[in-house]
Formats: structure tokens, sequence, C-alpha cells
């Protein structure tokens, strides 16, 4: 059977790769799901789930409730833990033979690894870690007018183009970058976690979404990588993509590393069940672990209430926070860039100010 | 024809780059500690002896990294921009291999300089004494000969001695003939923990904390024959020579921190507002800051030209006498000008400035004073 | 045994970053860099260099000036560089840049022991994809997100990084492994002999006649015009726009602070 990726008119549908640790989904798959129904009815085309793993038959049905025509579930003992090798034969292999037109995967530590050798293997394009995706070119010229400062009414657009826009931040978020892919198929992309919004979950949709059980060739030649083991790390895992509220610090806390911590901590506290994040300063001194940081190269966020202390708010950092609900901001520096995507800042030394605030904060909550 | 090149070489190129890298990353960060407590930043120094500016100008052969003086130059004066103290420590540090080089013979160059290069020892120089300080000459230790052992025997109080505490091996300027003076003056290299040499009082400086200045005291402390440096008699030279490469040293210290304190003060400028916009728009800021950036261009020059002087094998004692003593005075006028703009946070203990202010000052006293720098210049210039 | 180190110079996108009006970047404003990963895969090839003595080679595509991060590289502890230069190369994309590096790999040789480390991403285009796409060009098994990388014989066991933990990976040599920064990665400074020997060690130059008869290499699909993947539109995203700076001392400051959350139901 031979496999074109040049041949574009062959290609049908819009894919998405469905992650599963522990033999549970990923939070990506609901977005990604979500995000792909919203480009398939802009395609007007079917949506495709395809779950790589072992006995994972029955987890797949709850990807049907966020919209998914179809769950593709290939199952094989070699694919309960991931491995480069397997799951980029194994996925390679279906895409060859069913053509998929678009394929999202999640731009998580497993999607980034899988992606590229897939892209490269399939002979087409990708792109990494997008946050915005259109087909309708409509549609990318509303985003444009409110997210761009591109100046659309003076530009032309080809209206009837149907390729995937697939739009992400570079150069540390300073520029944003629509990418397409008109010669290659399958458009590949990987979509970064915590940024498409999770739809609904209807159990009737659930319910008619079909189950596709394909059978897997994979050989011990197919496999030159060996998962010795698995260790989950024992400390808490810092759900900030999640969290309602998050106070970070940055290098203000230089002083007092510890004590600048444990204030933020208490100030999350205090605000109620929040998280405490990170500039990238601070990880990279190892202030904090990298699962703390907000940013760029670390998650974007939109909490509730986003607290800065003591970060200048580099420009990558605020593209990791800037959509936050409501951004407060204490630092010495008058002049900290931070400040300018906050809705309320203080100058001062956080040392000082946030005891107050926090005992400001307790003191309505007894009143 | 063109030969009067001030540009770097590529090698000198990434030397600089290395020493800002080495002082942003590993000096800056703990100098403000240094200074408040007064501790000598021994970790610093095994790292700078790890990448090899411990070694500079000292050949592979003998555990050296090459290079001459203008490499001590760029080293010593990328450290001076962020810390004072590690300046002064790596350009103080040089001298004890650089007259071993120098005078030593072939053994003691074997014995001593991997150990004082990419073994991580310091070194010091032990010249003056409580009176014997601008007046060299003035030294009373002595080294009698005992030819029953083949040892020399130490005795006296070397005073003010930078890394004297801290040093793996000294060279130590001693009377062998106390009846002839001046030229009954030698060299003798003494090891750390050889008996009868011990430290007395660490001295408490109004700046660059971190380079322990000590006391040094010897009592019937023996020393084999074989660690005499040069003749006999020829101390007195040996001192003068290597205190002329000393002062370049000094002199890249002090357009460091006149650098470092420039950086500072065009970064604040910036930054402060008052009466609604940067300080920076003054007129009255703008000529300091012109000031400060045109006296420190031209003292990096004449500290270059000595070092050119240096490294090239021709007469630099009047220059590098020059150097020392324009770049010194340079960095006491920078950094009291850089405090003045920084006002009230110049003063402050927060701020580097109050640091650097104090330290800047030690360079015009240090390798010989302000004053006898005119004395050694106009003896060179009117000479016939 | 060879390790290959795939590295890139990067703008440093961590201080100020200038924009042009057209809304590319302002390279020739901003510093340029050894991309942060990269310094931690130098580290890692070079942590086995000590062990073992191995040889390690750097390897950038880019521009002549390039040279001088290479030479770095070298006096850092690098036996030798290759530079991949050539008008026809620029405006790769990744898979156009993975087809280019791996046939440069592939005509210098990648022996059974032999090993390529890259940097997870470069802090420019942050994707991810080189060193995977490499991998699969050279038909060799890759292992990404490494922090810790120990080899006996032929086979090699990783530490590779997820979210939540960690996998330890055993892979056989040929191999790919792509490197993150980690605490336990310090990358090492250059040493001043290190420095006074860089410009006089091996670095070959590969250009477009060097490569162009390589059997990995498609012409149609590297450079500018042959990268799969194209820029539709690039723009700046707007600015958020400026809030309220709260006025008096501390405590009033805090004080009109709690005030303004209390009003819009926050706490």
């Amino acid at each position: 059977m031979s496999f074109n990726s040049a041949d574009i008119n062959s290609f049908r549908d819009i894919w998405v790769f469905c992650e599963q640790r522990d033999g549970k989904l990923v939070n990506t798959d609901f977005e990604l799901i979500s995000e792909g129904r919203k480009l398939a009815d802009e395609r007007g085309s079917k949506l495709v789930g395809i779950l790589l793993g072992h006995e994972v038959k029955d987890i797949a049905k709850e990807l049907g409730g966020y919209g998914a025509d179809k769950i593709i579930v290939c199952d094989h003992p070699e694919l309960r833990l991931y491995t480069t090798d397997a799951y980029a034969k194994v996925l390679c292999d279906v895409v060859m033979e069913e053509k998929p037109e678009v394929l999202l995967i999640g731009a998580t530590n497993i999607g980034r690894d899988l992606g590229p050798r897939c892209a490269a293997r399939l002979r087409t394009g990708l792109t990494a870690d997008c946050t915005h995706l259109d087909i309708d070119t409509k549609k990318y010229v509303d985003f444009l007018a409110t997210s761009s400062t591109l100046d659309i009414s003076s530009m032309s657009f080809p209206m009837e183009d149907t390729n995937l826009k697939m739009t992400r931040p570079a150069f540390g978020g300073h520029l944003m970058a629509t990418i397409i892919c008109p010669r290659f198929r399958p458009c590949m992309s990987t979509v970064r976690p915590g940024v498409m919004k999770k739809s609904e979950f209807s159990q009737e949709k659930a319910e008619v979404c079909q189950i596709v059980m394909r059978h897997v060739e994979l050989s011990a030649a197919d496999l030159k990588t060996k998962v010795v083991n698995v260790v989950k790390e024992a400390k808490k895992m810092v759900d900030l993509i999640g969290a309602d509220i998050i106070v970070s610090v940055g290098r203000g806390i230089s002083k007092d590393v510890e004590g600048g911590i444990k204030l933020a901590e208490k100030l999350a506290d205090a605000f109620g069940n929040g998280v405490v994040g990170g500039s990238r300063a601070v990880i990279d001194s190892g202030w904090l672990p990298s699962d703390h940081q907000v940013g760029q190269t670390g998650k974007t966020v939109h909490p509730k209430v986003y607290v800065a202390l003591g970060i200048s708010g580099a420009i990558q950092h605020k593209a990791g926070m800037q959509d936050s609900e409501l951004i407060i901001a204490v630092n010495k520096d008058e002049t900290a860039p931070i400040f300018d995507c906050a809705d309320y800042g203080i100058t001062g030394d956080l040392f000082k100010v946030v005891p107050l605030m926090i005992e400001a904060i307790k003191e309505t909550q007894n009143a | 024809m063109n030969r009067m090149d001030f540009s770097l070489t590529r090698e000198q190129e990434l030397l600089k780059k290395l020493a800002r890298q080495f002082a942003e990353e590993e000096l800056e960060p703990v100098a403000e500690e240094v200074d408040r407590e007064h501790v000598f930043p021994a970790e610093n120094f095994k790292k700078m002896a790890d990448i090899g500016l411990t070694g500079i100008g000292i050949p592979k052969e003998y555990g050296g990294s090459g290079g001459g003086t203008l490499e001590k130059v760029i080293a010593v004066s990328e450290f001076g921009k962020k810390c004072m103290a590690s300046a002064s420590i790596l350009s103080i540090h040089l001298i004890a291999p650089q007259a071993i080089l120098k005078y030593g013979n072939e053994e003691q160059k074997q014995k001593y300089l991997p150990r004082l290069t990419k073994g991580g020892e310091l070194g010091a120089f032990a010249l003056t004494e409580p009176n014997a300080g601008s007046d060299a000459g003035a030294v009373k230790t002595t080294a009698i000969l005992d030819p029953k052992t083949n040892e020399y025997v130490l005795n006296g109080t070397k005073c003010f001695i930078s890394g004297g505490s801290r040093a793996g091996v000294l060279v130590v300027f001693v009377l062998t003939e106390p009846k002839k003076g001046l030229k009954g003056m030698s060299a003798i290299i003494v090891e750390r923990g050889t008996p009868g040499f011990s430290i007395g009082k660490i001295e408490s400086k109004m700046g660059i904390a971190g380079s322990e200045t000590a006391e040094l005291i010897f009592e019937d402390c023996r020393v084999p024959v074989t660690n005499l440096l040069g003749k006999e008699g020829k101390g007195f030279k040996i001192a003068m020579q290597a205190l002329d490469g000393a002062r370049i040293g000094v002199g890249a210290q002090a357009i460091g921190i006149s650098e470092g304190a420039i950086d500072l003060s065009v970064k604040y400028v910036n930054e402060r507002i008052q009466f609604g916009k940067p300080i920076a728009n003054l007129q009255g800021i703008q000529w300091y800051i012109a000031d400060m950036a045109t006296k420190t261009a031209a003292a990096r020059a004449l500290v270059e030209f000595a070092a050119y002087l240096e490294d090239a094998g021709k007469p630099f004692t009047k220059e590098s006498a020059m150097c020392k003593l324009n770049a010194s005075e340079n960095a006491r006028f920078v950094t009291n000008l850089a405090l003045q703009i920084h006002g009230g946070y110049g003063y402050m203990k927060d701020y580097p400035l109050e640091r650097m202010y104090r330290d800047a000052k030690i360079t015009e006293i240090y390798e010989g004073t302000s004053e006898i720098h005119k004395v050694v210049i106009a003896r060179e210039v009117m000479k016939r | 045994m060879r390790i290959y180190v795939c590295v890139k110079q990067v703008p440093d996108t961590s201080g100020k970053v200038a924009v042009n009006p057209d809304g590319t970047l302002n390279r020739a404003s901003m510093a340029a860099i050894i991309n942060p990963d990269d310094m931690s895969a130098i580290e890692q090839a070079l942590k086995l260099k000590d062990a073992t003595g191995c040889q390690v080679t750097a390897v950038t595509m880019g521009p002549p000036p390039a040279e001088g991060m290479l030479r770095e590289i070298i006096a850092m502890g690098a036996d030798d560089a290759v530079l991949i230069s050539a008008r026809e190369f620029g405006g790769s994309d990744t898979f156009a840049t993975s087809q280019i590096i791996a046939a440069a790999i592939h005509k210098l040789g990648l022996g059974k022991e032999d090993m390529i480390f890259c940097g997870r991403q470069a802090i420019d285009g942050d994707t991810a994809q080189v060193g995977p796409q490499i991998a699969e060009k050279l038909n060799i098994p890759q292992v990404t997100y490494a922090t810790g990388i120990k080899k006996s014989e032929n086979l090699v066991l990783v530490k590779r990084m997820l979210e939540d933990g960690y996998m330890m990976i055993e892979v056989q040599a040929p191999c790919l492994i792509t490197c993150i920064k980690d605490k336990t990665i310090k990358p090492r400074y250059m040493t001043l002999n290190g420095i006074m020997e860089c410009y006089s060690k091996p670095l070959e130059v590969l250009n477009y006649e060097a490569l162009k008869d390589e059997p990995l290499i498609e012409l149609d699909t590297i450079g500018l015009k042959g990268s799969p993947t194209n820029i539709f539109k690039s723009f700046t995203p707007p600015q958020k726009g400026v809030g309220i700076m709260l006025q008096g001392t501390d405590k009033e400051k805090v004080d009109d602070l709690v005030d303004r959350l209390q009003k819009k139901h926050v706490i």
C-alpha cells in the first residue's frame, strides 16, 4: 500500500492522538478533542481520536463525551508504557493507512517526543506547541482582529484557504507566528496543555461514539528502547494549570529565598487554597522545582487571581500569565514591566507588603 | 603600515567573556557577603584555579595557562567590576608564581608552580614590615644560614600581607646578611606549615574585606637553603621588579571597579525618576557620566599600554607606576561620583556603591602609595 | 566512541527583545548565546568524556560567525567541531534542518558505539523537534528530556523526565538523546588552557556542495522554499491595558487593595 504525503487530496478527517498514563486519560485529551470538534465542524469532516495502550478500551468512551465521532483503540502489551519506538510505529502505520488530514497531539513531554518522530517518518511538517488553531479563514481573521496589533482592514486573506492555520508563540512570546503546511498531509500540530478550552461533557454523545479496536503488529525488532522503571516523584504535583489562585515569586525574593517562598505560601493560603508558582529566574536558580514555572518555557496559566511577587515581568513570563482574570503585582522597582499587565500594582518591598496583605485579608475573613 | 592595534585577539576576547561570566555567576552573588562577613572566598579561588585563571602568565609545562600581563589585566578588571576583593586576591596571588617563574631555578619551578596554578594554592608576597612600608629597604627580618644543617633560620615579623594567612607558598623578603643592608636582602620561598612560621593578627580593613590581610611571625623558622629564590643579596631587585608587574595588576583592579561603578550609574540614572523624568536627562548627571567614562577609558589605555610593554619585554617601570597612580586616583574619583549619583541609595549598604567606594581606596595605597609612585615616576622621567 | 553534540546559536530572549516594525525579530540588537538546553547536552557529553576519554564533536548549522560558538565549546573541552553552513540551507524548518544535520552526521560517520546529544529545544523556536527528527532520519532510537546519562558498552541508561516523575530507559547505541536543564547539570566554564588552544583544533565546514549528494538529503525539502511548513503570518500580541498603581504607605496600599478585592468579591 502506498503512502504519499504530497497527495494532499487523498487525506480526510481531523485526528487527535489521545495520550494515557497508567491507563488513565490526561487533561490534554479532553482539551484537544474539544478543539478538534470545532475544527471538524469548520471543515465539515469527522473527528477521530486514536488511543494507544493496553487494556484501555473502557476509557475510550469518555472521549466521545467531548465530541469525538470515533475512537480507534490500538491495544498491545508493549503499548502499556510509552516508548518512542512502539508508539511511533503503531501511530504511523495507522496514519499511513487511514490518511487523516489533520493530526493533533498534546504538547506534553510524551507528545513532544512522539510528534516530531512521526512527522519525519510521514514526511510532513509539524508545528510545535500551538496555542490557537483555525481552518476557517474568516474565523482566523476574527482572531487576528482581537489578538494582534495588525491592521486587518488593510490586508487581504485567501478566504477559501482550508489549510490548518496553527498559531504559536515564538522568541519567548515576543512574537506570534501562524504556520501552515500547504504541500504535505497530515497537517501536524502539538498543542500546548491548558490552552484549549475543554467543552461540557455529554453522556449522550459518549454513548453514540464509535469505538473501533485495531489490530496491532509489533515485533521485538521494532523496539530498541526499554523502560526499566517509572518513578513518580514523591512530591505533590503542582497543578498550576487548574489552580484558581496562584502566587508567584521572582528574583525579588533573593535576599531571603526560604522566607520569600514561605510568605508566598501563606498568602496563597490566605486567598484560599492557592498554589505557589515561580518565574524562570527562580526555577533556574533551583529555588523551586521546575513544575512550578510559569511562563513561555513553563506553563500557561489563567487563574482567577494571579499575584506576582518580586517578578520583573520579562515578556516570556507575561506570556504565561497575562490571561489571568485578575493580576496583582508587588515589586520594589516602579518601572518593572510586570506593572504594565497588572490590574493592581504596589511598589514596595514584598517582605514588608506581603505580611500586611496576609493580615488584612485575614481580617476581612474574620469580620 | 599600521602597527598600533588596540584590538584583542580572539583568545583574549574569549578570556574576557569567560572572566565576565565567572564574575557575574560566581563572584557578584557573594560579593556583599564576603564584605560583610570579612570572609576569604576560598571556594571561588578554587574555582578560579579549576578554569586556569590562577595560572595566567605561567607556561603550561608548569601547570599554568599561558598568556601574559594583558591576560591578567583582562581577567582582573572583569573581576573588579563585580567583586573588588576577588580581583585583588587574583591579582596579588599572581605575584608569587611570576617571581618564581622569573627568578627560580628549574627545580623550584617544577616544585612550586604547579601547586600555585592548577593545584589551587594561594601565593603571597611578604615584603612589608611594621617599620618597612614605603621604605621597603628597612626590612628587619633575618635569615641566617646554619651551615651545619644547610638551612636558613628566619626571625622577624611581616605585616599587612595580603593572603598571608591563606597562602600555601610565600615569597618572603629577608636579610641574609644584615650588615649589608639593602645589599644583604634576599628572597626565600616559605611553605605554609613550616615550623616556626605562624600567623599573627588578621587585620580588620576598611575595604576588600575578603582578601585576608595578615601578620606573619617567624621564630627560628628553618627553611632549606634550596628555597633561596635567585641569588643572595638580590632580594631588593626581585622585590622591585615584582612590584612593577604587581602595579599593573592594581591598575587593572582600579579600572575594573571604575567600570563597574559606571555600569551601575548608567543603569541607575535611566531608572531613577525625579521631577517626572529619568535623572539621565539632567545635564549635571550627564557631565558626571561623561567625566567618569572619559577618565576611565584613558586609565584603561595606560594600563593596557604598560601591560603591552611588559609582555613585549620592554622597560615598563615608569609606565607601570604611572598606570597604577592614574587608575587608582581615578577609581576613587569615579566611585565617589557614582555614589553621589546614587544619592541616599548609594550610601546604603543595600546597594554595592558603598562597598565599592571603600574598596577603591586601597588601590591608592597598596603595592606602593601614590606618593611612592610619584617618586618612582619622577626618578624615571628625570633620569639622564 | 564519539559523541556528536548538536548545538544552536540563538538570540538571548531572556533580556530585552527588539521587534522590527514588520513584526520580525531584530536579531542584530540582541546578544547571541549558546542555546541553554544545548549547554546541558555539552556538559553531559563532556562528563562522559571525563569518564571514558571519548571524542566529543560539536555540530551546528548556521551562518559563518557561528564558528565563534564552536570555538567556545572546544574551549570547554570538546575535541573538534563541524559547521554546516550554506545559503541554500537558510530558512529551513525543523524537518529540513534535521535532514541536513542527519546527512552531515551520516557523512562524518556514526559508529556502533557513537551517540548524538542535542538540547531538547532552542529558546528562539521552542519546538523540540530537530532532535527526534535527526534520530528518525538516521533510523536510530531516541530518548528525549534526559537529565542523566550512563553508558556501559553499547547500552545506555537514561533518566528521562516526565511531568510527574521520570522513567529510566535503556537504549542501544548508536542513539540520540536530547538533554534538558537540571539542578544536577551545571555546564562547565571554558578554561584558559582550552581558550589558548581552541583555535588550533580541527573545525570542518560542510557546505551545500559537500552534502547535496548525501542519500539522506532530499533537495526539494530543504531551505526556505523546500521546508514543509511556512509562515502564514507573524504578529505581535497586543499589550494588556495598564492597571492601577496603588498609592500611599505600604499599609494604605494594602488596605486599598483588599478593599477593591472585596468589592470584586475576590475575597
